[in-house]
Formats: C-alpha cells, sequence, structure tokens
C-alpha cells in the first residue's frame, strides 16, 4: 500500500513540467487553473487514502521507506563511503505534513484562480505554485538530510520567485532603498537571509556525516540514540541546524525577510510565508527530536528564542497599518510559539500548532486576500473600515480565524496554544518565565488580531467614494469556507486529557517522538488544579486582549491616538520594528557593500585581476611590436634566414 | 672522372644559385638562380646514379626537369604579373605582404 506513495510527489512535478513548458502557450486560465490545482488536489487524494489506511494498521507497521533509485554513491567499500538514495519515508509526521502541504495548498491554488484572474503572468504563477509543492512535499518526505535539503533549497527559490513574482512593481520596505525598492529587492532579501541559514543547516549535515557517518534518517537517529545526554558534537550539529531553522522558519536573528516577504501576492504569503514553507524548520527540529533530545543547551536555546520571537513579533504587530504586515508579524510570532514548544520538548504540541496554524494563518491571508481584492490593492487598514456589509463572506471567516488565533475555546487555537503554554509550565526545560512570555504573547496576539479585525471590517468606512468593495468570486470564499470549518474543528483531534479528550494527536505521533522522549525520560504530569488555572488565566488574557482591542479601535479610537502621543519613543520604537532592519543595515549590510565596493571591486578585481589579465595582454603586446619588424614582406629576407637555418642544422649534423 | 669533380661542380653551381637567389634583386634573374640550383641538383643526382649504377637517380632527374618547367611557367606568369601591376621587377619594391 506505500508503493505509491512516489504519486504524491509525481503529481505537482508533472504539473510544474507541463505549465513551465507549455503554459505560456495556453491562453485559456481556467484549463491552467484547473491543471495547476488539480495536480495538487490528486496529490492531496492519494496522501488522504494513505493517511485512511494507516489509520488502519498498528502503530509500528506505519512507517515505510520506498526507495526509487540511488542518488549519489561514492567511497564504496571504505569508511567514508557516502551513499544517498532518493527515497521516501511516509510515517506519522510526515504523512501529516504532507496532508497540510497538498490540502491547504490545494485550496490556496484553487483561491489563486480567483485572485490572480487577469494576470498576464497566469500560468507562470501555477508553475511556480506546483514546483512549490513538489519541493516542499521532497522536504517533508524525505529520508535523508540530503533530499530533504534538496527540497529546502527548492522551497526558498521558490519562496524567492513568488516573492518577486510582480518584479517590476514598486514596494515600500519601510527601510532600505526608500522609494525605489521593488518587489525584487524583497525577494533578494528573503534568498539572502535565508543563505545564512541554510549555510548553517549544511554545516551541520557535514557535521552529522562526520559524526554519524551517514546521512540517512533511519541510520543517524538509530545510531543516536546510544549516545550520551550532552554530546559535544550534537550540541553543535543541534544548533547549526537550528540556525538554518531560524531562516527558514523567521526566528531571531533571522526573521527579517518575513515582512518583506509581503510583496508577493497573497496566496503566495498564504501558502508560502504562512502555512507551509516556513514551518519547516519547526518540522526539521521535530524529525531531529532525537538529536535535540540530546543536547539541552540547544533545547534551551530553541525555547528562549521561539518566546522571545513569540513577544517581540507580536508587539511589532501591534501597531503595524499594513495588513498583510501584520499578518506577517503574527506569523513570526506564532511560529515562535512553535519552536517555544520544541524547546520545551512538547514535539507533538509543536506540531499540533502547526498544524491548526496553518488552517487559520492561512485563512487570515487568504482573508485579507478578498480584502485586497476587494479595495483594489489598497493595504492600508487605516483606510478601510466597514467592509462587513461588503464581504459578508470575509468577515465571517476572517473573525473565526481570528477568534482561533486568539485562543478562544473551542476554536482551534485553543488546544494547540494552551498544550504548549502548559507544557512550557510544566515541562522539564519549561520554566515559568517561558510561560509568562507565551501567555503575553498570547493576550497581544488577541488585541492586535482584534485591532485588526476592527479596523478592516467594522467601524465606519474610511476610503473614498470612488471605491466600491465587493465580495470575492466563488473560487475564492469556498476556500474560505472550508478553511474556516477546519479553523473551528481542527483542534479536536488533540484535545488534551484534562479535557477529556484522547489526545489523537499526540498519540499519533507519539511512535515518531518515542526515541527522544525515552531519552528525556519525563514523568507524565497527571491533570491537576494548576493545569485548569493556568488554562482559565491563558483565556481569560486571551478574552481581555480581544475586548481591548474592539473596545480602543471601536469605541474609544482616540485612546490609541492618547497612548501614541503619551509613549512616543515606543511607538516610535515598536513602528520601526526595533529599528531591526536599520541596525543589520548599519552592521551588515553596509560595511559589506563598501568592502565590496572599496576592496573587493577597485582593489582585488579592477587592480589585482583585471591588472593581471590586461597586463599580460599588454606585455605581449609590446613584444610583439618588436618582434613584427621581423616579417618585412621582402621574400629573400625569409630565403636569408631560411638558408641560415639549414646552414646552422647542416653544421650540427657534420659537427656534433 | 670520380665522382668528387662532379659533385665540386654540382655544389659550385648550387652556392651559386643560393647567393643569387639571396643576393640579386631583378626577380628574373633571382627565378634564372633557382633553376641554376635546381639543375646543379640535377648533376649530383646523375653522378650519383652512373656512380652506384642505378638508373632510379635517373628517374628523378626527369621528376625535377618536369616539375622544374611546370615551376617555369607558374614563376614566369607571375612575374609577367608582377610587373603588369607595378611596372617593375625589382623584388625590393615588392614587399606588401607584411604586417
Amino acid at each position: 500500500m506505500f508503493s505509491y506513495s512516489p504519486l504524491i510527489i509525481l503529481f505537482p512535478l508533472l504539473g510544474f513540467l507541463f505549465l513551465g513548458l507549455v503554459g505560456w502557450r495556453l491562453k485559456n486560465e481556467k484549463l491552467i487553473g484547473i491543471i495547476g490545482s488539480g495536480t495538487v488536489g490528486l496529490s492531496f487524494l492519494v496522501a488522504a487514502l494513505l493517511f485512511v489506511q494507516m489509520l488502519g494498521l498498528q502503530p509500528e507497521e506505519r512507517k515505510h521507506i520506498v526507495q526509487l533509485f540511488t542518488w549519489i554513491s561514492t567511497f564504496t567499500g571504505t569508511p567514508s563511503s557516502l551513499s544517498v538514495s532518493v527515497a521516501y519515508q511516509v510515517d506519522q509526521l510526515s504523512i501529516l505534513m504532507t496532508l497540510i502541504v497538498t490540502g491547504v495548498g490545494f485550496l490556496i491554488h484553487v483561491y489563486s484562480i480567483g485572485y490572480m484572474h487577469g494576470d498576464p503572468g497566469f500560468s507562470r504563477f501555477f508553475t511556480y505554485m506546483n514546483l512549490f509543492i513538489f519541493a516542499m512535499l521532497n522536504l517533508v518526505l524525505a529520508d535523508n538530510f540530503l533530499l530533504m535539503f534538496l527540497g529546502w533549497e527548492g522551497v526558498g527559490l521558490c519562496s524567492y520567485l513568488l516573492i518577486g513574482f510582480w518584479f517590476d512593481r514598486k514596494f515600500d520596505t519601510g527601510g532600505y532603498k526608500p522609494g525605489t525598492a521593488t518587489t525584487s529587492d524583497a525577494a533578494k532579501k528573503a534568498f539572502i537571509v535565508n543563505r545564512i541559514g541554510d549555510f548553517g543547516f549544511l554545516i551541520g549535515m557535514l557535521l552529522i556525516f562526520m559524526h554519524f557517518g551517514s546521512l540517512n534518517f533511519e541510520t543517524v537517529f538509530g545510531r543516536a540514540t546510544v549516545l550520551s545526554v550532552g554530546d559535544k558534537t550534537v550540541v553543535w550539529i543541534t544548533l547549526l541546524l537550528f540556525l538554518g531553522a531560524t531562516g527558514k522558519s523567521a526566528q531571531i536573528p533571522l526573521y527579517v525577510w518575513l515582512p518583506d516577504a509581503m510583496a508577493g501576492p497573497t496566496p503566495v504569503s498564504a501558502l508560502i510565508h504562512a502555512a507551509t514553507m516556513v514551518t519547516a524548520g519547526v518540522y526539521m527540529v521535530a524529525r531531529c527530536s532525537v538529536l535535540y533530545a540530546l543536547a539541552p543547551a540547544t533545547m534551551q536555546v530553541v525555547a528562549i528564542i521561539g518566546a522571545l520571537t513569540a513577544v517581540m513579533a507580536a508587539t511589532i504587530g501591534l501597531v503595524q497599518n499594513d495588513i498583510k504586515k501584520v499578518l506577517a508579524y503574527s506569523t513570526v510570532s506564532q511560529l515562535g510559539y512553535m519552536f517555544l514548544a520544541m524547546g520545551v520538548a512538547a514535539f507533538a504540541a509543536g506540531i499540533f500548532h502547526l498544524l491548526t496554524h496553518a488552517f487559520f494563518k492561512a485563512l487570515l491571508f487568504l482573508g485579507s486576500g478578498a480584502v485586497i481584492h476587494a479595495m483594489h490593492d489598497e493595504q492600508d487598514i487605516q483606510k478601510m473600515g466597514g467592509l462587513r456589509q461588503h464581504l459578508p463572506t470575509t468577515y465571517k471567516t476572517f473573525l473565526i480565524a481570528a477568534i482561533a488565533i486568539s485562543g478562544i475555546p473551542p476554536f482551534s487555537g485553543f488546544f494547540s496554544k494552551d498544550e504548549i503554554l502548559w507544557k512550557a509550565f510544566s515541562s522539564e526545560y519549561g520554566s515559568i518565565v517561558l510561560w509568562a512570555l507565551g501567555v503575553f504573547g498570547a493576550g497581544l496576539t488577541a488585541f492586535y488580531m482584534f485591532r485588526l479585525v476592527s479596523l478592516t471590517f467594522e467601524g465606519e468606512g474610511r476610503y473614498g467614494h470612488d471605491v466600491h468593495p465587493h465580495e470575492a468570486p466563488k473560487t475564492m470564499t469556498i476556500p474560505l469556507v472550508i478553511l474556516a470549518l477546519f479553523s473551528v474543528v481542527g483542534g479536536f483531534v488533540g484535545i488534551p486529557e484534562s479535557l477529556l479528550g484522547g489526545n489523537a494527536i499526540e498519540q499519533w505521533l507519539e511512535p515518531v517522538f518515542a526515541p527522544a522522549n525515552d531519552k528525556l525520560s519525563f514523568f507524565p504530569h497527571a491533570a491537576d488544579v494548576t493545569e485548569y488555572l493556568l488554562m482559565a488565566l491563558s483565556v481569560g488574557i486571551a478574552a481581555a486582549g480581544i475586548y481591548l482591542g474592539r473596545m480602543v479601535y471601536l469605541r474609544r479610537a482616540e485612546l490609541a491616538e492618547h497612548w501614541k502621543m503619551r509613549f512616543p519613543k515606543i511607538y516610535a520604537m515598536l513602528f520601526n520594528k526595533y529599528y531591526v532592519d536599520e541596525a543589520y543595515d548599519a552592521a551588515i549590510v553596509t560595511p559589506t557593500v563598501k568592502v565590496s565596493e572599496t576592496i573587493l571591486w577597485k582593489g582585488v578585481d579592477v587592480a589585482v585581476i583585471d591588472g593581471l589579465v590586461n597586463g599580460s595582454a599588454k606585455l605581449i603586446a609590446s613584444v610583439a611590436q618588436g618582434i613584427r619588424r621581423v616579417q618585412t614582406g621582402i621574400a629573400q629576407h625569409y630565403a636569408t634566414i631560411f638558408v641560415g637555418g639549414i646552414l646552422v642544422i647542416l653544421i650540427w649534423l657534420i659537427f656534433k | 672522372m670520380d665522382i668528387q669533380s662532379y659533385l665540386l661542380l654540382s655544389a659550385t653551381t648550387f652556392i651559386i644559385g643560393v647567393v643569387g637567389v639571396l643576393s640579386r634583386r631583378n626577380a628574373i634573374i633571382v627565378f634564372m638562380s633557382i633553376e641554376l640550383m635546381l639543375n646543379s641538383v640535377n648533376l649530383s643526382l646523375v653522378a650519383f646514379s652512373a656512380y652506384l649504377g642505378d638508373v632510379r637517380g635517373q628517374m628523378l632527374v626527369f621528376f625535377v626537369m618536369t616539375v622544374a618547367a611546370a615551376e617555369a611557367a607558374v614563376g614566369l606568369a607571375i612575374i609577367i604579373a608582377l610587373f603588369r601591376r607595378k611596372q617593375t621587377v625589382n623584388l625590393d619594391d615588392i614587399n606588401i605582404l607584411k604586417w
């Protein structure tokens, strides 16, 4: 039954090849849209079928690797032999990720048919999107680090291509290149920042090969189980891999690319920069959970970075005015929660949050896309308001997503976020500080989400009379409704025992994380009064955040202005995103450019390299200038030399 | 007569031919010098042929004479063409084939 799992990957590849080769000839948007989303839909069907069949198997039978062919095989027979296959591993974790990628991906593809309608790059868009799905599936289904890295780089490439999809459009970066930046600058930023993280991933991978002698997940993790906790090399490996994760999953210090990535079309933001690609880092940490379990120091780093990112991004989200920027910082913040979960060894909780987040964040982005569509490319929420009458479906679904992300029961976000917060409090690696940061961030999340909802959909319209907002077409609203449904019920797969649920997702993932949990040797906490208390507290804080958000921006609009006047420094700091972009610009970008310009370009390149090339050419030219005088054009001179040569040879032959 | 005399004569005429080719400026004279060189070689070939009793040397002479005849035809044609163009057969004036 597992043998057909490569089909999941095959369909998007075929879609990419077909659209890439002949798509630009097709003038029929409908056909392109059906092919582009159909391939992903087929993948989803195969994955769903596989999942249903896996449900019927014993937990230990649910893992299977399909070998396709040997990719790299060198030094066979020696101790340093390297053998990497293109092989796909289906297990509880990867099938879950596959379902998210193809399921949410399919809905977003369908949505894109409506959103990208009339765009001259319609088929190019679907080509890139299919390539992205292909790369992402390689990432989650790979059975070794190298193939995973291939997918990792592939999604980075697609991210770059899609951020810069409208490469000639102006884009306000809010920092560098004011007024002249285009979306391709944002694309470059994303690519270059990711390169730093990928460098860490690469070094980590090489260290894994040195330390374990293989890149195969099974072999590496099998050999890791016999190591003792605190192994030095493993600490370095995990730290370097985590550096890769901070790049891909937009954590401190490499999160700066994600808000700028909003330059891309909104479905791209939903698919790549909210639901799937940015969670690759979380997936990677979960996949390597054994290694992380061996490195408590790294776990601490992961948890702290996650918690700090969650709070910091949320504070920036409080004051942004671009609807997509708010959601982007929200994504960074929620990814922080996932890493917090990873850091406190609550791997299943992190993956659970990844799942619910994929639903409600994709929904939020698609909803914002519908708003932007309706407002004719206006993204400033200060120029919106009162859209609920005009976009009823979008409003309802957006509201559901906002409640879900705020963590109000029984919406999906509540279960996953509360699970993380509880683990941050109760786990051996957790602490009350991490928990407090998490709860604080949750309150901020509720506040900025309802600020967004209030400013966008409620109150009076603040746009000009020439704008006539209208509800989006069916291809856009149907995905919204489906995602809204999942945002509501998605959390039911992980109802904790304390709320009389089976926590199905944790049980489902248990075999994947069992080796890591063996290393950690946790004592399960029985549900006690503390858990209920903390749960009530976090719900209370979320509710307070919602109430504040609605009150300030609906009834007491002067309060926001008042606070802005009262704390101008804090406001400016938040509005300017803690000046991180400026600091990076001053500390890294400008020096790099200056050094490249003065030393590398004008020094090394022009003076040394060009000097060598031009110098040798000049030398030869000046020598030739002298030597060419020999060619007089008079045949007798040549004949003289010829005879002289013969004489020399004769003399040499006679007297040798 | 022994073979040295023939060879000495052959060498002498050959050197006269070489010197003529190198030193004279008139194309016709240079041309004649080349014929001189060819014929001096023919002489030594015939001398060796007789000395060794091998007719292959004489056969080679016929080849040389045939080629020399052809060369004379082509060479004179070139000289005539040159003269028509430049009104001179002075080799020092024919020097445009250079840098």
